[in-house]
């Protein structure tokens, strides 16, 4: 209402002041507004990156040796683009002031320039093949294979949990077959698969050793979701019907990042990346990176799901030394 | 007094002109009815209004529901018992539930990208701007022109019928990616409310084809004498591709749609497959969700230039109108528009980096991608130009055309960044693309939008809007857009993923709890700037000053030379011809030279 008031009445005032007058008078306010909004823009855009800069990934680095490739690029990219935001936001703020109009300037007749126009064409092609190369060199390396020593996890995600496959002792999950699916062979495994029989199963927290590239194959129950690991700045679909893998090698466990970050609780949270349901923002997954005796101690700790999920055939002396090598004994005898 | 009757004594001497011809109808069209005038008009210029209060009311709507999801988004702790007034269950004790924010935010980007920005952009400005530019009397079909708003009236109110059943409207995201969108067992959204979004938006892209095939028939065949093609203003060139890519698409969408339904309804499996929801094995095999997303995408990337194509047109004649000078470079202007009509069909897989896609196939989207950005930067390096040198008048549509391309730079140089598939690894689904494409397409998009509405309401409505108002509208607004959307930036360079009720669980996250209430603030205070220009548009229409001027802004076009109120049929006498191009300005020192003027003798040639 206010805002209405002081509106009509600054139009009166024009009427009575001369709308010419008043056009003129609002032209040389408004220039210099925008002017003003360029200053005060730049200076806001220091201030916005001194608040918020430290709360981005940059400054801990990146979790993954194939996430660095990224912040690389994405510093190469910030650099470039950097240039060209101050470059053209300058230009356009500092004509709109500076061209204003004057009673005695009189616009320039200037429609086209070839010249001109060749060279903002190619200059930006030019940039831009830089940061394709590069993209795509990075790219590749990162969609490639796996390396050959890759620990192989399955990544399974539904409505609103992850869980994880690991192949046991002789290196290879058991097939699987959704129709199998129930409430305790809830990743539908095929138990007939003796590859099966040593996978071990786990929810929600993934354990994984440092320095050795780790290969996800990822999938999904009912919709899709997304594999997002912030940290080793890594994503990855998960779809039903249809698996997907993702490869990594994590760099730094999570008691380093904890030391680094100087926070306590820090964990490695896998984010789910795409919109699955109400719960979607609540989907979250943990990743534990340790050293290779950490994780090798609790591979060991772990019991087959064959076990858990047909609790009649587990081996019923208790083994004192329940080392992987040792279950899978176990199972020999019992088949 | 005497204006009006001379306008009605021209409306009658036009209306003898254009139907002289056909003399059996001739009693019948001059006597307008009420619903013949304002209801079911043919007049493109009535319609262009129709398609813009429609516009006006859903992005009032639209830009609600945002700023009701950034209050749980800015205030997770939060009650506000007056929302459960408001929606009832959906907010019981003043909480927003999870069901119902996913339905706001799904509702928020269908609303503003299809019902504001693509029916009320394209669809105000291409029926208002078409005829009346290239020098035509009406569209092509004005029959098919009408049918075109009442196919999206039928869309509308299929849509706003949703948000008012029982198990909500559809909360899959505006991208309604299957499965989940394909089960009710995944969610209530995906209910009945899902097969209403599907119906409504297949009624939407019936008019939206209707329009599109008016509009490109209209300006291949109906332009004045002299009016060739390299004459016609960059409105009418944007709006042309604007009409082949939804031509071209919308039907892509419209195949994906009727898919999803059967998907739902029938039992086929077009997009399931191995899928295990709420207890039950599902039969459905062999079937690809990322089928899915290939066709809606197939429209969706070129549906972002088919918001972004008009804006780019009128920011283009509004800069060199009230700079005073010619365009720069009026072919590459041209020409970039032609580009980016083209790679806009060949870039819909960068939206799917992440879905498991073959990396060579992703490495020939990123080329094609990070193409687009060349003439993009020959866009915005010729509009900087034309400001270069110029006599520039800040009128409310000059300054929303200068921060469309403020704008436009921000929001483009990000698109860099995603474009390129490695840095999407890490940059998808964030707030990154959050802020990237609220910048380039919805605030730069609504801005042109702005900018146009500004630009010619004295030739829409006879009268001016209020000046005071459109400045405080224009800067509260670019600031605001800034504030909210920048920082966005950082958040996504923290992996912060969107689509998230709440971030106070993450470890990772829970750290941009005091920006989120910031932009949440700022977000309200824009909306309600807003309803200022909601206010001055309504309120002018019928105590503005009135429009002394046939030719307010000094402007080449041809719109310029109709009356101050043109009836149907816009030209009361014979349509002037035209004899040069749109941006004769400050040539041979004359001020503004407009296009029905002949060469004259001693002039130069360019």
């Amino acid at each position: 209402m206010v805002i209405f008031q002081i509106a009509k009445a600054s139009e009166y005032v024009s009427v009575l002041k001369g709308e010419e007058k008043t056009r003129k008078q609002n032209n040389r306010i408004n220039a210099f507004f925008l002017l003003g909004f360029l200053v005060f823009g730049l200076i806001g855009a220091w201030y916005c990156n001194d608040l918020y800069y430290g709360k981005t990934l940059f400054p801990q680095g990146s979790a993954s040796i194939e996430g660095e490739k990224i912040d690389e690029m994405m510093w190469i990219t910030i650099i470039i683009t950097g240039v060209v935001f101050i470059i053209t936001q300058v230009l356009l703020f500092w004509f709109s002031f500076k061209y204003q109009e004057e009673d005695n300037r009189k616009a320039f007749y200037f429609p086209h320039n070839n010249k001109l126009e060749l060279l903002w064409t190619t200059v930006p092609a030019i940039f831009l093949t830089v940061l394709v190369v590069f993209g795509l060199k990075f790219w590749f390396k990162i969609t490639g294979d796996a390396p050959k020593n890759s620990i192989v996890v399955e990544v399974t995600g539904h409505q609103f949990a992850w869980e994880f496959r690991y192949p046991g002792a002789d290196q290879v999950l058991g097939k699987k077959d959704y129709k199998l699916t129930t409430a305790q062979n809830n990743l539908g495994v095929d138990f007939n698969d003796p590859a099966s029989l040593d996978d071990i199963h786990v929810n929600t927290t993934m354990h994984i050793p440092v320095g050795i590239p780790v290969k996800m194959v990822i999938h999904s129950q009912d919709v899709i979701h997304d594999v997002g690991l912030p940290h080793f700045r890594l994503k990855m679909d998960a779809v039903p019907g249809i698996p997907t893998t993702q490869w990594f090698t994590p760099k730094i466990t999570t008691a380093e990042m904890r030391a680094k970050t100087g926070n306590p609780d820090f964990v490695y949270e896998i984010a789910c990346d795409q919109l699955c349901g109400p719960s979607h923002y609540a989907m979250k997954g943990v990743i534990i990176v340790e050293t290779m005796e950490e994780y090798k101690k609790w591979l060991a700790e772990q019991k087959p799901a064959y076990f858990t999920i047909f609790p009649d055939k587990a081996p019923k002396p208790v083994i004192t030394d329940s080392t992987v090598k040792t279950t899978a004994q176990v199972l020999i005898k019992n088949n | 007094m005497k204006t009006i009757k001379n306008m009605s004594s021209v409306a009658t001497l036009h209306h003898e002109d254009v139907h002289g011809s056909h003399d059996a109808h001739h009693e019948h069209h001059h006597h307008e009815t009420f619903i013949s005038k304002y209801v079911f008009s043919q007049d493109h210029k009535m319609i262009s209004k129709q398609f813009l209060v429609t516009g006006i009311i859903w992005a009032i709507i639209g830009g609600l529901f945002s700023v009701i999801f950034r209050l749980q988004l800015g205030y997770p702790e939060s009650t506000f018992p007056w929302l459960e007034d408001l929606l009832g269950h959906w907010a019981e004790g003043g909480k927003l539930k999870p069901e119902f924010y996913y339905a706001l935010v799904t509702m928020h980007g269908t609303i503003l990208v299809f019902f504001v920005l693509t029916a009320g952009l394209s669809g105000t400005f291409a029926n208002f701007l078409i005829p009346l530019q290239i020098g035509a009397r009406d569209m092509a079909s004005p029959f098919l022109n009408m049918l075109s708003y009442w196919f999206f009236f039928l869309a509308s109110t299929i849509m706003f019928a949703s948000l008012f059943v029982q198990t909500g409207p559809a909360s899959g995201g505006w991208t309604i990616y299957p499965p989940l969108s394909a089960l009710g067992d995944a969610s209530s959204g995906s209910k009945i409310g899902m097969d209403l979004w599907l119906v409504s938006m297949s009624m939407f892209i019936v008019s939206s084809l209707l329009g599109g095939l008016n509009y490109i028939t209209t300006i291949l065949n109906m332009r004045t004498k002299g009016m060739s093609m390299t004459r016609l203003p960059l409105t009418i060139w944007a709006l042309f591709f604007t009409a082949v890519l939804g031509v071209l698409s919308f039907p892509v969408l419209l195949s994906g749609a009727i898919l999803l339904l059967f998907d739902r309804n029938l039992g086929t499996s077009f997009y399931l497959s191995d899928i295990f929801i709420a207890g039950k094995i599902l039969p459905n095999e062999g079937g690809s969700a990322i089928l899915f997303q290939h066709l809606f995408w197939f429209l969706g990337h070129p549906e972002v230039y088919i918001i972004i194509l008009p804006a780019m047109g009128m920011a283009s004649e509004i800069l060199a109108t009230n700079s005073r000078k010619p365009i720069f470079g009026y072919m590459a202007m041209v020409g970039s528009l032609f580009a980016i009509a083209i790679l806009a069909f060949l870039v819909w897989a960068h939206h799917m980096f992440v879905t498991g896609l073959n990396p060579f196939l992703g490495s020939a989207f990123v080329l094609l991608t990070l193409l687009i950005a060349v003439p993009s930067a020959i866009k915005v390096f010729n509009w900087i130009t034309t400001l270069w040198r110029g006599n520039i008048r800040f009128t409310p549509a000059m300054l929303f055309s200068i921060g469309f391309v403020s704008m436009f730079i921000s929001g483009g140089l990000t698109g860099i960044f995603l474009g390129n598939s490695s840095l999407d690894l890490h940059l998808h689904d964030t707030y990154f693309i959050i802020a990237h494409f609220h910048i380039v397409m919805g605030v730069s998009g609504v801005f042109g939008m702005l900018a146009g509405v500004y630009h010619w309401y004295p030739k829409m409505f006879g009268r001016y809007m209020n000046n005071t108002m459109a400045y405080i509208h224009f800067w509260v607004t670019t600031i605001g857009a800034y504030l909210i959307f920048w920082p966005m930036h950082y958040e996504g360079l923290a992996g912060m993923p969107r689509r998230y009720y709440d971030y106070s669980n993450w470890e990772s996250f829970k750290m941009f709890g005091g920006l989120n209430e910031f932009i949440s603030f700022v977000a309200m205070v824009v909306f309600a700037v807003q309803l200022l220009f909601v206010f001055n548009f309504f309120y002018s229409m019928f105590k503005g000053r009135k429009v002394t001027d046939t030719n307010p802004w000094k402007s080449n076009t041809l719109e310029w030379t109709t009356p101050i109120n043109p009836g149907h049929g816009n030209w009361p006498g014979e349509i002037p011809e035209v004899h040069r191009g749109a941006y004769d300005y400050a040539k041979d020192g004359h001020d503004f030279i407009p296009q029905n003027v002949p060469v004259g003798e001693d002039e130069t040639k360019h």
